[in-house]
């Protein structure tokens, strides 16, 4: 049973036929091709899958596709400006804040959800935020460090 | 950021570090954080299949019937895959560097050794259908004794898991059932010991839980060949091993990887790519194979369990005279990469100590759970672990500091390793000064002058005449009234016909490394 | 078994009827339980339920009893000060993006050791506003829970409860493996109204330590009546186990539960916060 679903995806206007049942990170990744999130347990516990619904975070792999009918999806495809890196992304290439790299599309949604509400966050806070993320390689201070900075950079720069 | 300390050692290397100290950056970052970084399953094409695998319910047991008929008819279902076939069945993952014996099915056949082992592979349209499908599959178990801890499973009468190896033991150079290290007299080294301490250390199995699963894509390319994107830790590995598995040409295949959401091993066993290949022989659509994250835990291999034994003889004055070592590791149901985790267990004893009587005995055991493989240093790690707590304990016995105990004992230039080849390059003393300062921990002058340099070490305190810390011996001589024959090289193994992967002998495996 | 289909409902009462009426259909609220399920292939459902009424993210505190629609997020909760007591409670479930999802109606449904919130729900006595299938239309959660398995037909509305004695007289601590979130150890939530000094009418709930949120009810009787002091608290600590089964799982075994409840409980009680 497939029914229609049109929403927003990354900016632009998508409009697609979705099995009733299909989850919004297989829908992303094989219906529209953004490959930018990432399945890693299906279950909720790992957030590889975080994109942002209407500027929250949410868990793509446990969200219905066919509830983000007219809302926003942002991925980490929205990021870039052009050729211009996001003050996160810079961030996470000068702190050394990936490995494998499997986590960070994941981390980079968490971490602007974090930012686009609260720019300037404590270290408490950005723990918080990328709490439901799982980073197998890096430890994760690299991670908060990058965020940290991001914010900073993103002050100093507004 | 790094600190480097140019000053130690500096004569035996050029003053010329022109990237240590600094950061450098990932060639594949930029990709990392703006998503454009590939991972196996990043790749879509069109008419995918999926397959799903069923996996025994029993940690041991015959497999008296699967019925299969309601399930091929399950709607959507393209192909349901048996153990008959798979071209060649069996297989070990060191068999192409022709270590060890075939040992695990692709897809057990008559028997299930471990609970999760594959059965049945099913090819369907959609991961639901597959799902149905696999849930009208009858399985007839025939429950059988099991085994779980690794001194049980040796022990006379216990339950054989894995009939290649019916003693529950990895067997070497097709002779020995563990590997052995002597060195000394260890009898003589405890006589010689003013305390003697004994512990059981334990590891638990280790699951690698990378973000990434394991899983493959693989689908017909257009000249009788098949691509296979992957998220193998090791390209050409798996390449060959699905090329025996499969029992064709390896220029049948070209695998894409490269970029893996994490490995630290548990990417190393091919666990996924003979299955979506032959889906895709059988089919002849792109056919993709993912483990979901508790197939992942109960499946993918762990880092396997250990158990070990050490037996320390100390002096009072804080020299270990005899170390004696039995460790057991718990490879599973098969063996995968656990029979090299041993060799290199053996290898790495006593640990970086200058030990003059050595006894070492290491296991790889058979059991009904997970098959373990290679994981950070697999084989090394668990026993360090024990080492060290041992040396905490040593220290606490003979009343001496945990960190200059270590470097009294630590093993310099010029000293004879128990597997009689003179220490090089050692700086363990050095790496204890220096953590020492850092932490703040005081030690006595006398040990941070200490040095791993030849010719360094203080003379052992005067004793009877009895004792002698045991100089390098010849190799060769036989030890009197002694049953036991000192390991020599491997023989050559018997003629093969060469293998059609085109594999050559990795020759540490064998530990006769030649020059 | 037929391909799983979405019933999507404009009404409460259009998804109740479809529960009622599809054996094989389950509700998705915030897709945080329901979804896994889906995701690791149990057919034992074929159908999904789900509406988008707004009735069901209602939050009324005026009046003396809260009532939070089912599908009122974790989220929702956090950012509602009157619900300040239930922060803590919020905060230790999931990361922000189960927490922007998942619904506190959901979490009714919650296997252990998941529903913490649930747990909190009946240390306040909460009462269960139900429509459809064989249920009641309003259960206290205690009779809802020990019955929970009966009710996937009947569609959750809401939850209503007394607003809570003091600011002090509600009480929770969550012990988890992962800080500050994850399945749970061992969960504890307690209402502590007191009269005079004495505690009167005490609800003590455990997490995890059964199939469902239970009650502490030989804790609760320890403490009636008498001053919340250093012996009544032992006193309930030592019962705490009564009426609890917990059970092994990969975050604890059974037997540690058993063994960290009552001081779970104890700290709680004291007002420890480590």
């Amino acid at each position: 049973m497939m029914i229609p679903l049109q929403f927003r995806h990354n900016g632009r206007d998508v409009a697609l036929f979705v099995d009733g049942a299909t989850n919004l990170l297989t829908a992303l990744r094989e219906q529209l091709g953004d490959t930018t999130p990432k399945f890693g347990c299906g279950q909720g516990g790992c957030g590889a899958c975080t994109v942002l619904i209407d500027g929250a975070s949410h868990l793509s792999c446990l969200t219905l596709a066919a509830s983000v009918e007219g809302r926003s999806v942002e991925t980490l495809e929205s990021l870039k400006d052009g050729p211009r890196l996001h003050p996160l992304q810079k961030a996470f290439m000068d702190h050394f804040a990936a490995q494998c790299g499997y986590c960070t599309p994941g981390m980079l949604m968490a971490a602007k959800a974090l930012l686009d509400r609260n720019p300037n966050p404590t270290r408490t806070q950005v723990v918080e935020a990328i709490s439901g993320n799982i980073c197998r390689c890096t430890g994760y201070e690299a991670i908060i460090e990058a965020v940290l900075d991001a914010a900073q950079q993103h002050r100093a720069s507004a | 950021m790094l600190e480097v300390r140019k000053e130690y050692f500096a004569d035996e290397r050029d003053d010329n570090l022109k990237e240590i100290g600094k950061g450098t950056q990932r060639q594949d970052m930029l990709g990392h954080v703006t998503g454009a970084s590939t991972y196996f399953n990043d790749h879509k094409l069109q008419g995918m299949l999926h397959l799903k695998v069923l996996r025994s319910e029993q940690p041991h047991a015959r497999l008296r019937r699967i019925d299969l008929t309601e399930a091929e008819r399950s709607p959507g279902v393209r192909r349901i895959i048996r153990g008959q076939d798979v071209p060649r069945n069996l297989n070990t993952l060191l068999s192409l560097i022709n270590f060890g014996i075939d040992d695990e099915p692709t897809l057990a056949v008559d028997k299930v050794r471990y609970l999760g082992e594959p059965i049945v592979a099913v090819v369907a349209d959609t991961p639901r259908e597959a799902y149905e499908a696999m849930a009208k599959i009858r399985v007839d178990y025939e429950p059988l004794p099991t085994v779980f801890d690794v001194e049980e499973a040796l022990k006379p009468g216990a339950p054989v898991v894995n009939e290649t190896y019916p003693k529950n033991t990895f067997t070497y150079h097709e002779r020995y059932d563990h590997q052995n290290l002597r060195f000394g007299d260890i009898e003589r080294g405890f006589a010689e010991a003013d305390h003697i301490i004994e512990h059981r250390y334990q590891m638990s199995p280790i699951e690698h839980a990378t973000t990434e699963t394991n899983g493959s894509i693989a689908a017909p390319d257009t000249n009788g060949r098949y691509i296979v994107y992957t998220s193998t830790q090791a390209l050409f590995f798996s390449l060959d091993t699905c090329a025996k598995i499969l029992d064709v040409p390896s220029n049948t295949f070209h695998f894409v990887g490269g970029t893996v959401g994490g490995g630290f091993g548990g990417k190393v066993d091919t666990l996924t790519e003979p299955l979506s290949i032959l889906a895709a022989m059988l089919t002849g659509r792109p056919v993709r194979y993912v483990l979901g994250r508790e197939e992942e835990m109960q499946f993918a291999s762990p880092r396997g369990a250990e158990r070990i034994y050490l037996k320390d003889g100390v002096r009072r004055d804080g020299r270990i005279v005899a170390r004696k070592v039995r460790a057991y590791t718990d490879s599973g149901a098969y063996t995968r990469l656990s029979s090299y985790g041993v060799v290199k267990c053996v290898a790495h004893l006593p640990g970086p100590y200058t030990i003059p009587n050595v006894h070492g005995e290491v296991f790889c055991v058979f059991t009904n759970r997970t098959p373990a493989t290679a994981m950070r240093g697999f084989g090394v790690t668990a026993m360090d672990f024990a080492i060290e707590c041992q040396m905490d304990r040593l220290a606490e016995v003979v009343g001496m500091d945990p960190m200059e105990f270590r470097i009294l004992n630590a093993y310099r230039d010029g000293d004879m390793k128990a597997h009689r080849r003179e220490a090089k390059g050692t700086a363990l003393i050095e790496c204890v000064q220096v953590a020492a300062e850092k932490a703040k921990w005081p030690i006595r002058e006398e040990f941070r002058r200490m040095s791993s340099r030849q010719g360094a070490r203080a003379p052992a305190a005067p004793r009877e005449e009895r004792i002698v810390i045991a100089p390098a011996r010849a190799p060769a001589s036989p030890e009197p009234a002694r049953a036991y024959e000192p390991p020599r090289p491997a023989p050559a193994p018997p003629p093969q016909p060469a293998p059609a992967h085109g594999a050559t002998r990795f020759s540490s495996v064998f530990g006769a490394r030649r020059r | 078994m037929a391909p799983l289909t979405l019933r999507n409902c404009a009404t409460v009462a259009e998804a109740a009827a479809a529960l009622t009426n599809e054996r094989d259909a389950r509700y998705f609220g915030g897709g945080t339980l329901v979804m896994r399920d889906v995701n690791e292939g149990d057919l034992s459902f074929s159908a999904l339920v789900r509406t988008t009424d707004r009735s069901l993210a209602r939050i009324e505190t005026t009046g003396q009893r809260f009532v939070l629609g089912a599908g009122v997020t974790y989220a929702a909760v956090l950012a509602e000060r009157e619900l300040a007591f239930l922060h803590p409670v919020a905060r230790s479930i999931g990361g922000p993006a189960v927490r922007n999802m998942g619904t506190i109606g959901g979490n009714l449904f919650a296997p252990a050791p998941f529903g913490d919130f649930a747990a909190a729900l009946l240390a306040l006595d909460a009462t269960v506003l139900l429509q459809g299938g064989y249920a009641n239309r309003e259960t206290p959660i205690e009779d809802f829970l020990a019955a929970r398995e009966r009710s996937f037909g009947a569609l959750v509305l809401a939850v209503s409860f007394a607003r809570p004695a003091g600011p002090e007289a509600f009480r929770y601590r969550k012990m988890a493996r992962v800080k500050p979130k994850g399945g749970s150890v061992v969960t504890v939530a307690a209402h502590l109204p007191t009269s005079g000094g004495r505690v009167m009418g005490a609800r003590i709930a455990f997490g995890s330590m059964g199939a469902t949120a239970l009650r502490a009810k030989s804790a609760e009787r320890a403490l009636e009546g008498r001053p919340l002091d250093a012996a009544a608290i032992s006193a309930a600590a030592n019962a705490a186990l009564e009426g609890l089964s917990p059970v092994d799982d990969a975050l604890a075994s059974a037997w540690y539960r058993r063994e960290v409840a009552g001081v779970q409980l104890r700290r709680l009680l004291s007002g420890d916060a480590s």
